[in-house]
């Protein structure tokens, strides 16, 4: 292996790190407030690519408005879930409201196949994304150098918003503790739902810049990107934001480094981030940057 | 004898002699249904062993089974049946010419399943809830990405086609029977109880004296011998396997029939198989092109699971308990509920 393909490899997985830690973070504020799995986090990301196609193609926008109104919806989609899927289950029992979430995963997917068809679709360039740069002997596509920056600066901002805001703090408080938040007259279902809307942002742009890298669009593609990021935010420490960026940072360096360096382990790759999360959950299983929580009897 | 077993033996005996009639007179294609129906009863047993009875949430079944089916199908083959299977790469010389009876491989499928049970408990139960619902689902894919990917025994992607078609509707229906009568033996056993106590209260178990990790495990490692039986069943009824069969849409599959019937009921669960398999063949046109007064429409390939994820979705949210709670079928209920009415009845006449 040369030093350009090292590099080469280097920038993939920057890019597919930024991806997968930016669907994480939805998937460790929701669970840091809920302390529910959002099965339905990868749907909503395929969701967000899905959106942006048919506002590309079908209403033909320009990219850039095409873009916002395709995160925005996502956001609003995925409010509206919490309020049909999981907040009538807000009491029960914790399987009841993981069925529920598997059983909204399913739903979506399988409405997805119906309305969008089972047939891949594929995503019209946009040139500024799709210019190949080369630095030297590395070359590489304009989106991979775009991903990474993105992830930071919405990293950025997230950080302020939960610890810089009310509402953040509002967030902190319905995390610590439901009810007592309660009591201090927080509106806990605003606080909740708006979670969800951030988190399901997050996925919109995950799932369009996604499709920026890869442009194939396919009914079920959000399956194993959902899985493989809640992995990363469980590796990270689930409610943690920074957990999530270094589990989603993680996961995309072995996966693409294994695949570049031990070849003839290629078929195996969507079982590196399986063990990965066993030998995680064995040795600390709070996760890397997670606290370790005592069960109160 | 108490008459409550001399009925369940009739009843036992009623039900295979019916389906061996039915397996003589009726047409392939509901003989089809029959057989999936008591497929699916095993596997929704096992499944709400660990789920309802245990309190164990597991996504893993699907790799269970997938053990299973290979395992048999891989014994149950004949030499030259392997060798026209095997076009890519040879198979390794120690499974080429094993053949063994099929109750034998029927074992053995659940054995090894169990086996690999015995393996990934033990780092896997130490998880709880939703960790160990990612953990199992995790493990499922790792066994299917293995299926895939080692070609000289599995055939990898390929599968294994022309396995003999050993699940006839007698054999299915004597497995089915038999699962149910073990399973209400187990959970009315002290063990059963033990395993009740480790879902209501983990830590009052505990403090009871009642060893959960011991508890757990035996309750996994029955549900995966479970699980691997029928998928070996299943492979055997429809003769060609892939490891593309075996993925979460199977386990969901299995979880709504044993959230439908009700989570901790045995009559639940087999109440659940007949219904949503029935369900699933009889929706089957819902896929194909249909014609409504005004318009129509090409075929909507998914619709069907639509329905199911719907009908997953409204359980959950309206009717989480399912169609039986944690109730059961008893004879003793059933008189009751009959001599109710024959009263009421006589008590309507002047």
């Amino acid at each position: 292996m040369d030093i350009a393909t090292f590099f080469q490899q280097m920038a993939n997985a920057m890019s597919l790190g930024s991806l997968y830690a930016l669907i994480a973070i939805g998937y460790t504020m929701v669970y840091g407030i809920l302390r529910l799995i959002n099965f339905a986090h990868g749907d909503v990301f395929m969701l967000g690519a899905y959106f942006a196609f048919y506002a590309v193609t079908a209403l033909a926008m320009p990219w850039g408005i095409a873009f916002i109104v395709a995160i925005g919806l996502t956001g609003l989609f995925g409010m509206g879930l919490e309020r049909a899927a999981y907040r009538p289950l807000r009491d029960s029992p914790k399987i009841s409201i993981m069925i529920s979430a598997i059983g909204a995963s399913f739903l979506i997917e399988n409405v997805g196949v119906v309305l969008f068809g089972g047939r891949p679709k594929s995503f019209p360039s946009i040139p500024l994304f799709d210019t190949v740069i080369h630095f030297g002997s590395v070359s590489v596509l304009s989106v991979s150098l775009f991903i990474p920056v993105v992830t930071l600066i919405i990293l950025a901002a997230l950080l302020w918003i939960v610890n810089g805001t009310r509402t953040g703090l509002a967030m902190r408080a319905v995390s610590t503790d439901l009810d007592a938040a309660r009591l201090m007259a927080i509106d806990v279902n605003k606080t909740i739902s708006l979670t969800f809307g951030i988190s399901s942002v997050l996925a919109g742009i995950g799932g369009i810049m996604r499709t920026m890298k890869y442009p194939q669009l396919n009914p079920l593609m959000g399956f194993m990107p959902g899985l493989k990021c809640f992995i990363a935010a469980v590796i990270g420490g689930i409610g943690n934001i920074q957990g999530a960026v270094l589990g989603g940072f993680l996961l995309g360096f072995i996966e693409i480094m294994i695949v570049a360096f031990l070849p003839e382990l290629t078929g195996y790759r969507d079982a590196f981030a399986f063990v990965l999360l066993i030998a995680v959950l064995l040795a600390k299983p709070s996760g890397l940057l997670g606290k370790n929580q005592t069960v109160k009897v | 004898m108490k008459r409550n077993t001399i009925l369940s033996i009739a009843a036992s005996l009623v039900i295979l002699t019916a389906v061996t009639l039915a397996d003589a007179t009726l047409g392939r294609f509901t003989i089809r249904i029959l057989n999936l129906s008591a497929i699916y009863i095993i596997l929704a047993l096992s499944l709400n062993l660990l789920n309802g009875f245990t309190g164990l949430f597991s996504l893993g079944h699907a790799g269970f089974m997938a053990v299973g089916a290979y395992v048999s199908a891989l014994l149950t083959m004949s030499p030259a049946q392997k060798e026209m299977n095997f076009f890519l790469e040879p198979i390794v010389p120690f499974l080429a010419n094993v053949q063994l009876p099929f109750p034998i491989a029927l074992i053995a499928a659940g054995t090894c399943a169990g086996i690999v049970a015995v393996v990934i408990g033990v780092p896997a139960l130490r998880l709880r809830d939703d960790y160990l619902a990612i953990a199992t689902l995790g493990f499922a894919e790792i066994i299917r990405v293995i299926l895939t990917n080692t070609q000289n025994i599995t055939n990898g992607a390929q599968g294994l086609k022309g396995i003999t078609k050993y699940s006839t509707t007698w054999v299915v229906w004597s497995c089915a029977i038999l699962a149910i009568v073990f399973m209400l033996a187990l959970v009315r056993s002290s063990y059963g109880r033990t395993m009740k106590a480790v879902r209501d209260d983990e830590i009052a178990a505990e403090a009871m004296g009642v060893n959960i990790v011991k508890v757990k495990s035996t309750s996994f490692v029955i549900s995966s011998f479970m699980a691997g039986v029928g998928g070996a069943l299943l492979g055997h009824m429809i003769t060609t396997i892939d490891p593309k069969m075996f993925t979460l849409i199977l386990t969901f599959n299995i979880l709504l029939i044993v959230v439908l019937g009700g989570n901790g009921s045995i009559t639940g669960s087999v109440l659940g198989a007949i219904i949503v398999t029935v369900l699933m063949e009889a929706l089957r046109f819902l896929d194909m092109p249909m014609n409504f007064l005004f318009f129509k429409t090409d075929g909507l390939p998914g619709l069907r699971m639509v329905i199911f994820s719907i009908l997953l979705m409204i359980v959950v949210l309206y009717r989480q308990r399912g169609l039986m709670g944690n109730k059961e079928f008893s004879w003793d209920g059933a008189f009751s509920l009959l001599g109710r009415k024959r009263r009421s009845g006589k008590g309507g006449r002047p």
